[in-house]
């Protein structure tokens, strides 16, 4: 059985087709990079896999389960989501983080929640950080405690969108190397957009290239070409292997 | 930022992840920063157990505020005691009923801001705001012209039927609620709609009101404004129980959803991210917090800045989660509210002034001052 599987999802705007018959499907363990020029829907792909957005047809498989019959609660088990505009409230760091466990307890955290968050922040080196409030740490720091919760969720299948938005380069390299490990170590698998194209194919085992609303290209590295690079992004561009890897270079 | 290479080596650093299980609680190790994280919610509850203790002082002081002079030790003894014989019962029929009605009203319109200001994103969300006490002045000035009511307990105004005008007041409050529901609806359920419809019907409702202030004859008129002025004298034990009961069971909701309203705090794409069904509790919370204002504002008359004051003190001591913002909000509501009006009782002894118009005096520089603290370089 398929792991985790989109069928022909279709979204619009209004009268605008968005998304238009995009189908795909992921395993365990994998690390999937969403590549595409602005506008072209890869948020809004995120949004339907969600259902922060409905889409207008087509389903999302888990484990064989469809997600989009789930309560939002029972997604939220299955589906962390790392939004690009969080917002930055005056919330203690270690409150953000013990939020991920929302959808875990009825009542109230328990203390076994409380255990997991402070473990989360301390492997992410945020302990310095715990009692401070959100809306006086730096956006970087923010997008951490943004992943850092969304691990405390423990979902099978995490999305993140523009993971590495206003980190620094050592940093940026720091989160694609955490998601791969946990994704390798915790049997789940991580989807995200990006715009770099570097870091996505030093970090990802798959790729999905979009044009148009729809899936232009996917696949491995292989898929990494000047000519799709061209059809997608309309720029051209040198792919060159430094030590076996693909490095895209602009021309 | 946080994490750092060490000597610029990445790879150093990502060791420790090769055995990130997101399924282990670390039972058994000891996590510096969960137990000082339980240090922190500790200390929030003793902040809150030191409020109640502010709140009794002021209870305490307000109860000496009358023409006989009764000491502090009585007024305890027969607060705790519950005696309503002789002195006791000046305390608990005249002064008790004023102050537990400061304490209802307070905590109702400072939790019903909490609320608002959350689901709508928006720290200037309020039941004042947001037009329902516009639409309640609007439905009372509607009873005391067309459906002859008087509406408050004073020499100058006429009181042929206070229960018509505060029933009206309710309704139209209600009515507000609704129209912004509608307009939301009939747009997209977002929190910039919400508050921008209230703003719409507040405007509309105000307008209306000065309309009927045109018309009104000068008694009428005099009813109108002794109406808006927000007046505590209007207390009586039935209504208070009407308002309780009406405040612990929207309270309990409210409190019920506090990790909701954390979620929310988060982002809309955060909070569904995390299950929460944000156009529901956003409908439900307006709905609820409007309806607890509705009942506060259609007796006692317009109290401004309560459901703004409360919250925005509340969150600068305690932050923004609402396991202990909503709390805090209901007891610093009360002491604010106890305060204002005991001030309106002493600054012009014996003329008592309305608390509404102490709030809307205090309220606006003190809120000012808030802002430039909260907000300024």
């Amino acid at each position: 059985m398929t792991f985790f599987q989109v069928n022909g999802v279709e979204f619009s705007y209004k009268s605008t087709k968005v998304l238009d018959d995009v189908t795909f499907s992921i395993e365990k363990n994998e690390v999937t990079s969403i590549l595409g020029p602005n506008g072209v829907g890869k948020t809004t792909l995120m949004k339907c896999i969600n259902k922060i957005l409905m889409p207008d047809m087509g389903s999302v498989l888990i484990e064989g389960s469809e997600l989009h019959e789930m309560s939002r609660r029972d997604i939220a088990k299955n589906i962390g989501y790392v939004s690009q505009r969080g917002e930055m409230s005056r919330m203690t760091v270690f409150d953000s983080v013990l939020l991920g466990r929302k959808p875990h307890f009825e009542w109230e955290v328990t203390d076994r929640d409380i255990r997991l968050a402070g473990r989360v922040i301390h492997l992410m080196g945020l302990d310095d950080l715990a009692l401070k409030y959100v809306n006086e740490i730096s956006g970087g720091e923010y997008q951490l405690v943004q992943i850092a919760r969304v691990l405390v969720q423990q979902p099978k299948v995490i999305l993140l969108d523009e993971p590495t938005n206003s980190l620094d380069l050592p940093n940026q390299h720091m989160i694609m190397h955490l998601i791969r490990n946990i994704a390798i170590r915790n049997h789940i698998a991580a989807i995200m957009t990006i715009h770099d194209l570097n870091l996505a194919i030093r970090h990802s085992d798959k790729f999905i290239m979009m044009r148009e609303g729809t899936i232009y290209a996917t696949g491995d590295h292989s898929i990494i070409t000047p000519q799709n690079i061209r059809a997608v992004f309309n720029i051209d561009a040198f792919v060159e292997k430094v030590k076996g890897i693909p490095v895209v270079i602009p021309i | 930022m946080v994490i750092r290479t060490k000597n610029g080596d990445i790879s150093s650093d990502h060791d420790k992840w090769e055995g990130f299980d997101i399924y282990d609680d670390g039972d058994g190790e000891a996590i510096h920063n969960s137990s000082l994280y339980r240090g922190y919610v500790r200390k929030k509850g003793l902040m809150m157990f030191l409020a109640l203790i502010i709140l009794f002082v002021c209870i305490i002081i307000a109860a000496h505020n009358g023409p006989l002079n009764i000491s502090s030790s009585d007024i305890i003894r027969y607060l705790l005691t519950f005696d309503n014989d002789g002195m006791g019962g000046v305390i608990w029929n005249i002064r008790m009923v004023r102050i537990i009605g400061a304490i209802l009203a307070g905590s109702g319109l400072a939790v019903a801001g909490v609320v608002m200001q959350c689901i709508l994103r928006n720290p200037l969300a309020s039941p004042y705001t947001l037009g329902i006490s516009s639409a309640a002045a609007f439905g009372a000035s509607f009873a005391i012209i067309f459906l002859n009511a008087g509406s408050s307990i004073t020499s100058t105004v006429s009181i042929s039927n206070p229960y018509v005008t505060t029933i009206s007041a309710f309704l139209f409050s209600l009515l507000a609620t609704g129209a912004i529901l509608l307009l939301t609806k009939l747009t997209r359920v977002s929190s910039e709609t919400m508050v921008l419809a209230g703003v719409a019907i507040s405007a509309m409702f105000a307008a209306g009101l000065s309309f009927m202030q045109y018309l009104a004859t000068d008694s009428q008129l005099g009813n109108i404004i002794m109406w808006t002025f927000g007046d505590l004298g209007k207390a009586t034990w039935s209504w208070n129980t009407l308002i309780m009961a009406v405040l612990l069971s929207v309270t309990l909701y409210f409190y019920y959803k506090r990790w909701d309203y954390n979620a929310m705090e988060a982002g809309e794409e955060t909070a569904k991210g995390l299950g929460v069904h944000t156009e529901r509790e956003r409908i439900l919370g307006m709905v609820l917090a409007s309806v607890l204002s509705a009942v506060i504002v259609s007796f006692f008359g317009i109290i401004a800045f309560i459901g703004l004051l409360g919250p925005h003190i509340a969150r600068m001591i305690i932050g923004s989660d609402h396991r202990h913002l909503i709390p805090l909000s209901i007891i610093l509501g009360a002491i604010i509210l106890i305060v204002a009006d005991g001030v309106g009782q002493v600054i012009l002894y014996p003329s008592v002034i309305p608390v509404g118009i102490i709030t809307s005096m205090l309220g606006g520089p003190l809120f000012i001052y808030l802002l430039i603290r909260r907000y300024g370089r």
